[in-house]
């Protein structure tokens, strides 16, 4: 069974998935991850979880752009240079 | 008390050359990893009883005569496959963790919290014997590497402990392979453990 | 945001890739760019195992404590590569378990430097100084390999290579500051590995005519690795008193290293398995390998 492993290197970091072992239960899982994974201090925790429990999402649908909700969706150095020149123009 | 500690380092140091002769030919590639550890750990623990006597833990690990080691006939045998290997990691564990309990209880500070140390690193130890145990345990190979190596095992422990040891691994006791005599595979390992450092003169750096 | 397509064609797969782009697991793969791909990488994870072999013998011969546990945290490190880079052709589709048949009966390659006999402690220190680094500088390379799962897998690779460089130059500097005959330990292994490290970058195709370059496999071709090795290595050797031995190596006013012509037949030679060391070494896995079959049975039946 594929065991997938992810780390935390530090404390407050967010656990990244650092790679997966073959192991026949749960406890030679840990103890192989534990290894590859922890023997030079490189991770302070590990989360383990069976390849087949965990769901992969990676295709959406965005039909119709509604940009309105993202960063990339404004466009405001043209306004803000003319909000700008138009407060200069007042304070004159 | 010196010789209760060279016996627990030579054996260390002895079964964890042994172990280490795993490093890169282990069944799962993975497990190689793993029991290069305990490899590792087992010459760490013999380092560090090493230097509670003696200042130069590398003379004494390595330029004695074959006569004056300490370490029992179990760990000299050379175990090149894996039920028996992996057989006397679990039967080491359970012996070992007997010992170390009781010189965690020692009157000198020094040595009780050493025995601590190896104590805590041990437990990853037993927890990896067991887990092979429970894999193994009820194949033949397993059952036949144990039945072998059983008189062994009692004798890396002094008298007064080996019921303890019979308890835990459910084994009534036998005639046991006493720390008397060592083995003619301890030969062969010290001629191999020493050929590099024997090509220098004594105190040359590596 | 709209999820990055990775087209479907292989134009514009290969022109995604040399723009910098990188690939998943699950994504359209060229046919083309699968197979070179695994080729790659399996050779990878070979040569990480069978390097194992002629470093492990000097485990149990290590002069001290400390390379003891230096040199089997070393090897270890390199198994716990195979392993990381194994999975990674599984997941492509190659299971490790015909990866190490197709290794014992002969049918896959590995790294040319791991088919030769080390004889003293002085290639001990020459593997893990010179042969390491030659190796890490390919690896470095391979940070940016276009198939993602790869590139991160370096990434863990190259971080434990850090103290293998180390210990390298630690083993070489106490031979050659002791002994007279501890300095030439070394310098009889650098005359003998010399010929196999000019040759393991591979003979300097051009990168547009190398099909991994192409692909953004590696991102380096094989002049420019070996350059960088001279450049950074050549130095090394000389300060302390060692020599090298080609009379024509030297480096030119424009920076660039001349030397020799590396022997391509023997490359050709010994990575086609006719090494000195290839089929005892064959030999050994293979016999670990059947031994323990039983145990895999049990282990990987789940």
């Amino acid at each position: 069974m594929i065991w997938e492993i992810f780390r935390q290197e530090r404390k407050g970091q967010p656990f990244e998935h650092a790679g997966s072992v073959n192991a026949p239960d749960a406890e030679f899982a840990e103890a192989w991850a534990r290894e590859q994974y922890g023997r030079r201090g490189e991770s302070v925790a590990l989360w383990l979880a069976p390849r087949e429990e965990i769901r992969v999402v990676d295709d959406w649908a965005d039909e119709f752009e509604l940009k309105y909700r993202r960063v990339d969706g404004y466009s405001i150095k043209a306004r803000l240079k003319e909000a700008r020149e138009r407060a200069a123009a007042r304070a004159r | 008390m010196n010789e209760l500690l060279l016996a627990l380092a030579d054996d260390e140091l002895v079964v964890g050359w042994r172990d280490s002769e795993w490093t890169g030919i282990a069944p799962v590639l993975e497990e190689d990893v793993a029991f290069s550890s305990i490899a590792q750990n087992e010459i760490g623990h013999a380092r560090a009883v090493y230097e509670l006597l003696t200042d130069d833990a590398d003379a004494l690990a390595f330029d004695r005569a074959l006569d004056e080691y300490r370490c029992a006939p179990f760990v000299e045998l050379r175990l090149l496959d894996w039920a028996h290997a992996i057989a006397r990691r679990w039967l080491y564990e359970v012996a070992d963790e007997i010992r170390i309990a009781g010189l965690m209880q020692d009157g000198d500070p020094k040595v009780a919290g050493l025995a601590a140390k190896i104590n805590r690193e041990e437990a990853y130890h037993r927890i990896h014997a067991e887990m092979w145990r429970d894999l193994l345990g009820e194949t033949p190979q397993f059952r036949a590497a144990v039945e072998e190596l059983w008189p062994y095992a009692l004798g890396m422990l002094p008298v007064e402990q080996r019921e303890a040891l019979a308890a835990r691994v459910g084994r009534a006791q036998v005639d046991a392979v006493e720390r008397a005599t060592h083995t003619d595979e301890l030969a062969e390992l010290w001629n191999e453990m020493t050929i590099v450092r024997r090509s220098a003169p004594a105190g040359a750096q590596w | 945001m709209a999820a990055v397509e990775i087209p479907r064609d292989e134009q514009a797969f290969l022109e995604y890739v040399q723009a910098g782009g990188q690939v998943e697991t699950t994504d359209w793969l060229p046919e083309d760019y699968r197979r070179k791909l695994i080729k790659f990488i399996e050779m990878h994870g070979n040569s990480e195992l069978m390097g194992v072999l002629p470093e492990r013998e000097w485990i149990l011969r290590a002069p001290t404590l400390q390379r003891k546990l230096a040199l089997t945290a070393k090897v270890q490190d390199e198994v716990g590569h195979a392993q990381l880079i194994y999975r990674v052709v599984e997941d492509l589709g190659k299971p490790r378990e015909q990866c190490l048949a197709d290794l014992v009966d002969g049918k896959a390659k590995f790294h040319n430097v791991f088919h030769y006999p080390t004889k003293t402690w002085g290639d001990v220190g020459v593997i893990a100084w010179l042969v390491d680094a030659a190796a890490i500088i390919s690896q470095k390379a391979l940070l940016k390999c276009s198939y993602a799962p790869y590139a991160r897998i370096m990434k863990k690779i190259c971080w434990e290579e850090s103290f293998h460089i180390l210990h390298g130059r630690d083993v070489i500097l106490a031979l050659v500051t002791g002994t007279p005959e501890q300095f030439e330990l070394v310098q009889e292994a650098v005359n003998r590995w010399w010929g196999p490290l000019m040759q393991f970058h591979g003979n300097p195709i051009p990168k547009e005519e190398d099909p991994m370059f192409q692909w953004r496999i590696k991102s380096q071709g094989n002049e420019e690795a070996r350059q960088q090795f001279l450049e950074g290595y050549v130095p090394q050797i000389l300060e302390l008193g060692l020599t090298v031995p080609d009379p024509k190596l030297r480096r030119g006013d424009d920076g660039v290293w001349q030397y020799s012509e590396p022997d391509w037949d023997e490359l050709m030679h010994v990575v086609t398995g006719h090494g000195p060391q290839t089929e005892e070494r064959l030999a050994l896995r293979r016999r670990f390998l059947e031994q323990e079959q039983w145990v895999r049975d049990i282990v990987l039946v789940a």
